[in-house]
């Protein structure tokens, strides 16, 4: 057991890091070298004024029109992004790991809220998956994928809150934990989890041609 | 529940020679070759990135009118995108003659390319320009329907949309013209007048079918003492349905003309009339296959044009209309060119009781009729009408009876929607509005 | 240029007549219009009684019609005007209409020393040309471009030779409708579309950018396709001063155009965009309006650029009558400019005029205009400003200018020595 843990929190988790950062480097790089060689015209419209104002009414919850027409929609999606991107980063044991390996450490959250925001993201997944199930025209677009996207995203919070509840066995629920979330970093890249990475570029190159071309407001 | 695509079908089968016949001579082989023609040659980094960004949420379902009007998935954006492009990329363009031929009518009269919905999805994903890829593989393989296509046919050997022969075009403004004159005896519709200020150029149908927008055009030039030109040659058509069809060789051809004309004339900048999607061809399209990123003779709308009137007072208004009106945006100048301010500063200078319909600006349904629907033809008119309930909606609620909508595909899917729907209500242009409203000084009246 | 030699170039002022004094004898007047050699000014004027005459330094021609339009004069000084009478149209010269009447005249063209005119013609719905008040024996369902050749003695035009009826989608694209007509004489082969054309110089061959069904654009020459075919073209242009048929066109393949030869690429370079070809006159130079990336547009000779790209729009390409120069118009942020071989003038213009070359090609003038008001700029340097005035001819000798223009509302022919700028 003690094997598998050095193993999976060891070498696994150095190649997952090479495997997210790489893959999704290279993703970039390859999309930045496809525009360049295909569709070289569309750096001349980009507008760094345009791509924030852009970018800005969509990261700020009911900055658009669709997001106040879909109000639970928007709560659920803010909310679920947020304790997503935030719980892992600011979680104790996360930062204590952080700390025996590089001396570094930060502000932690509370144990207790860290445990709500892991149910907010899980409570989220399953929103999202009902909501697939019961919104005739999301389901029609949705394949196993979609579902498979939500099980690995949900899957490090429920295995971690598992984990710190000591519920199950607590080795092996560190384990599934901690493959979990290798799992769901080595999926970035490679799913259109990568969205996390495109939505800066899509939003400016939108914002881009409505701003500054067609002089109108994309939100 | 989802209405399976086919269950639609098989309500009313339309029939289109140009999609039948046009299916009925695909091979497969074919088929494959084009599509991987396209996917290696055309398509890049932006089809890549919103296919693989797009998250599957439906949230761009809401901004499409016809699945406001319709209410099924397969009216929705991403629906219409699944159904085509999804479908083609996967199968690596090993699809059947029938899937182009679904495809075609999904691209062709099931999307506007409104780009509405590049406003609702999070992303700022562009379903407008897949569909709009979708109709090139179609064009490349000659699976388009009818109408558009004799249109489109009908540019490339006239250099407009309306089969109007040289000839035809300069006795045509001559008649209006001569109409005119009798109004404003100094009136001169100038042709080929070199070194002119501005060159106004129309859209086909206003010759065959709208003569009088010319003479109105002309009234008001005259009226506010600019120095214009028409040309008399191939080049006076700003629209542009190949476009539309997906034949940017062709559209790349009749923007050349157009602009090479407007520059062969030494003009300062182009005019040109209340039209939404010719607009979208000079300004922002057309332009880009020829290498222009923006257009290289400034193109300004006939709205823009009368608004700078209005404000450098060049024009007057000498009364204003009474009736309540309300003003529909049109998504190729309002999306595509912002011009919903100037836009409503002249209803305001020109009517006393202007009613807003609701959503208006960016957020304004689209007439269901742009794009390219409305010149698929007869066919497909019922279903183009049906498909926009919504607007009929928008349009009830106002409770007015004059709807001013600057652009002519507008003008004719608002006119079928008001008919369809017993809307009592009628459509105007901003020029019909000004006819009724400006001062006309008396040194120029007969 | 030969024409030139018998002008007068040595009156420096003369004031030919005064258009502003014409509204007076007019009801109306349109604007003017002035011949090569300067010596007459015209313009449409219309009558109380409604009727159209050419006023010709401030006489109106003998005959009135009932319309008129298209004043221009030809190289050799005679004015031309289209004009209708009892619903017929035909084509005035210097006040004498043609005999042949037809049901619409238009797009007026000269041949080099402007003895020969041809207008493009309707009679009874059917179409062609009409050549010195010759119609052609074949008329067709319609005509497109036309040209004819520097002698006058050949013309060729795209012709719809068969006909289509409405909505006839397939018998457009697979049969084709479309072909060439030389002197009125169809090619067999039929296209779908034929646009742009150009004859040899002798008139020996016509070269035609034709498409062939929707997709596959290529030049046919004497009716007989280039076994290549492109994604796109442009229209053709001979090669002058040599016997051998070289059509040369822009063609586009894999996104990217270039100029090919025959068919044969003749440049290793590839553009965004590459168009307006044009032969130096002894035809060793081949320089082509293009943009080397997208928004960036410069002109190319035999391959290679100019250093100075504009981000607007290059337009009239101008050899030296030695081909030894090149200039062009330019605009780029808004503004106009001329550029000669690859450096602007450092003016900047409202609007500019096609660029003149002197004889020896060492001097460029152009007609440019500033806030409302025009000049003739050479090498860049300003003449004073007029009211209006018309493109600059220099005197063959290069040393003199022909400055036609209007100044208080009087038109004078200037001959202004080359210092004076
Ligand atoms: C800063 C980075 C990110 C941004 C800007 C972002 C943005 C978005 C947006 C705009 C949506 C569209 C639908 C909605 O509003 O819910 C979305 C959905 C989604 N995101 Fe993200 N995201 C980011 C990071 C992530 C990460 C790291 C994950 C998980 C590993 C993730 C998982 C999801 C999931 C599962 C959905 C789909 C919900 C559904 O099924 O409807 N996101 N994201
Ligand atoms: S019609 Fe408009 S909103 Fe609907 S899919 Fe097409 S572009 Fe999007
Ligand atoms: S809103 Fe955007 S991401 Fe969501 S389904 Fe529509 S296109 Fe895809």
């Amino acid at each position: 057991m003690q094997g598998i843990y050095e193993f999976v929190r060891g070498p696994l988790l150095w190649l997952t890091f090479i495997v997210f950062i790489g893959g999704s480097l290279y993703r970039l790089i390859s999309m930045y070298y496809l525009l360049k060689k295909k569709e070289r015209w569309v750096f001349n419209y980009m507008s760094l004024k345009y791509s924030l104002r852009s970018i800005l009414h969509w990261i700020i919850p009911f900055a658009s029109a669709n997001m106040r027409q879909r109000p639970i929609m928007t709560v659920m999606s803010f909310v679920f992004h947020i304790c997503l991107l935030v719980t892992p980063v600011f979680l104790l044991s996360h930062i204590v790991l952080w700390d025996e390996s590089w001396n570094l450490s930060w502000w932690a959250l509370p144990d207790w809220i860290a445990d709500i925001m892991a149910l907010v993201v899980i409570g989220a997944c399953v929103f999202f998956a009902f909501r697939r199930q019961i919104l005739p025209e999301v389901k029609y677009v949705t394949s196993v994928a979609d579902y498979a996207i939500l099980a690995i995203t949900a899957a490090p919070f429920i295995t971690g809150f598992l984990a710190y509840h000591q519920w199950i066995e607590y080795r092996t629920m560190l384990i599934l934990h901690i493959l979990a979330g290798e799992a769901m970093l080595v999926a970035i890249p490679f799913t259109r989890l990568i969205h996390m990475f495109y939505f800066w570029f899509t939003r400016a190159y939108t914002g881009s041609e409505f701003g500054g071309v067609r002089h109108a407001r994309d939100w | 529940m989802a209405v399976p695509a086919t269950k639609l079908k098989e309500k009313k089968e339309i029939i289109d020679v140009g999609l039948e016949e046009g299916a009925a001579r695909l091979t497969y082989e074919r088929i494959e070759q084009v599509i991987n023609r396209v996917i290696t040659a055309e398509m890049a980094a932006r089809m890549k990135v919103y296919v693989d960004t797009c998250i599957h949420c439906g949230l761009c379902s809401t901004a499409c009118h016809y699945y406001l009007s319709h209410g099924t998935p397969e009216w929705a954006p991403v629906g219409k995108v699944k159904q085509t492009m999804w479908e083609i990329l996967e199968k690596k363009g090993k699809v059947s003659p029938e899937f182009i031929k679904r495809a075609s009518i999904i691209a062709s009269t099931e999307c506007n390319v409104c780009r509405r919905c590049s406003m609702y999805c999070p992303y700022g994903i562009d379903v407008a320009y897949i569909m709009a890829t979708v109709r090139r593989i179609c064009h490349l393989l000659g699976v388009t329907p009818q109408y558009i296509q004799d249109t489109a046919h009908s540019h490339s050997a006239t250099m407009n949309q309306m089969w109007v022969k040289e000839d035809e075009w300069i006795d045509t403004l001559q008649w209006q013209e001569g109409e005119a004159q009798a109004e404003m005896p100094s009136l001169r519709i100038a042709l080929d007048k070199e070194g002119a200020d501005i060159m106004y150029s129309v859209i086909g149908p206003e010759p065959k079918f709208r003569a009088q927008l010319i003479y109105q055009a002309a009234i008001l030039m005259t009226a506010a003492g600019v120095d214009w030109t028409m040309p008399a040659s191939p080049g006076w058509d700003n629209s542009d349905m190949a476009m539309f069809t997906g034949d940017f060789e062709m559209m790349g051809r009749i923007k050349r003309t157009h602009f090479e004309t407007a520059a062969k004339l030494r003009v300062k900048k182009i005019v040109m009339g209340e039209c939404g999607h010719a607009f979208r061809s000079v300004y922002d399209v057309g332009n880009r296959w020829l290498g222009w990123k923006m257009p290289p003779i400034p193109v300004i709308h006939a709205t823009q044009f009368y608004y700078e009137l209005l404000k450098e007072g060049k024009i007057k208004i000498a009364r204003k209309l009474k009736e309540p009106v309300t003003l529909h945006d049109p998504c190729n100048i309002v999306r595509g060119r912002g011009l919903h301010e100037m836009m409503r500063y002249l209803v305001n200078a020109t009517c006393e009781n202007f009613v807003e319909m609701y959503p208006n600006r960016e957020q304004n349904h689209c007439c269901c009729a742009g794009g390219g629907v409305i010149n698929c033809g007869p066919p497909w008119k019922t279903k183009r009408v049906e498909s926009n309930s919504i607007k009929a909606e928008q349009l009830a609620a106002t409770g007015v009876h004059i709807c001013i909508a600057p652009c002519h595909n507008c003008h004719g899917g608002l006119e079928d929607i008001i008919n369809t729907y017993k809307l009592n209500m009628h459509t105007m242009f901003f020029i019909d509005v000004l006819m009724k409203t400006m001062e006309i000084p008396d040194a120029l009246k007969a | 240029m030969s024409e030139s030699k018998k002008w007068d170039w040595d009156t420096s002022e003369e004031l030919i007549a005064t258009p502003s004094e014409w509204k007076t004898k007019f009801a109306r007047v349109q604007e003017p219009y002035v011949s090569p050699d300067g010596k007459k000014v015209a313009a449409i004027a219309r009558n109380e009684d409604g009727t159209y005459t050419a006023c010709v330094n401030g006489e109106a021609w003998e005959n009135t019609y009932e319309n008129m339009w298209n004043l221009r004069f030809g190289p050799d000084g005679r004015l031309t005007a289209i004009v209708s009478e009892a619903g017929e149209w035909t084509l005035a010269v210097d006040g004498v209409p043609w005999e042949n009447k037809f049901a619409y005249v238009w797009d007026t063209k000269f041949n080099e020393d402007g003895q020969t005119i041809a207008v493009k013609i309707q009679q009874d719905t059917r179409y062609g040309l009409a050549v010195n008040d010759q119609p052609w024996e074949n008329l067709f369902e319609h005509i497109g471009k036309y040209v004819m050749t520097p002698d006058g003695q050949y013309m060729a035009a795209a012709v719809q030779a068969v006909p289509l009826g409405q909505a006839e989608v397939f018998k457009f694209k697979d049969e084709g409708t479309w072909t060439v007509a030389v002197n009125g004489n169809a090619w067999e082969k039929i296209f779908t579309n034929v646009w742009g054309l150009d004859c040899s110089p002798d008139g020996k061959h016509v070269a035609a950018e034709v498409r062939m069904g929707l997709y596959d654009y290529t030049i046919a020459m004497d009716g007989e396709m280039w076994p290549e075919k492109f994604n796109c073209v442009w229209e053709p242009v001979f090669r002058p001063k040599t016997s051998e048929a070289l059509a040369t066109a822009p063609v586009r393949a894999a996104g990217k155009w270039t100029l090919a030869v025959n068919g044969k690429p003749v440049w290793d370079s590839k553009f965004v965009q590459c168009w307006h070809q044009t032969y130096s006159p002894d035809g060793r130079k081949l320089a082509a309006i293009v943009a080397p990336s997208f928004g960036q547009w410069t002109v190319a000779i035999d391959g290679k650029l100019w250093a100075t790209t504009f981000n607007e729009l290059v337009t009239d390409l101008t050899f030296s009558p030695d081909g030894n120069r090149l200039a062009a118009i330019a605009k780029d942020d808004g503004h106009w400019k001329i550029v000669v071989d690859g450096t602007p003038w450092p003016a900047m213009y409202d609007m500019v005029w096609p660029p003149v070359f002197s004889p020896d090609g060492s001097k460029v003038a152009s007609k440019v205009e500033k806030g409302g008001k025009y000049t003739i700029a050479l090498n860049g340097k300003p003449w004073r400003e007029c009211e209006a005035l018309w493109n600059p001819v220099f005197s063959p000798d290069g040393k003199k200018v022909l400055v036609r223009c209007i100044e208080d509302g009087k038109y004078y022919r200037r001959i202004v020595p080359i210092s004076e700028f």
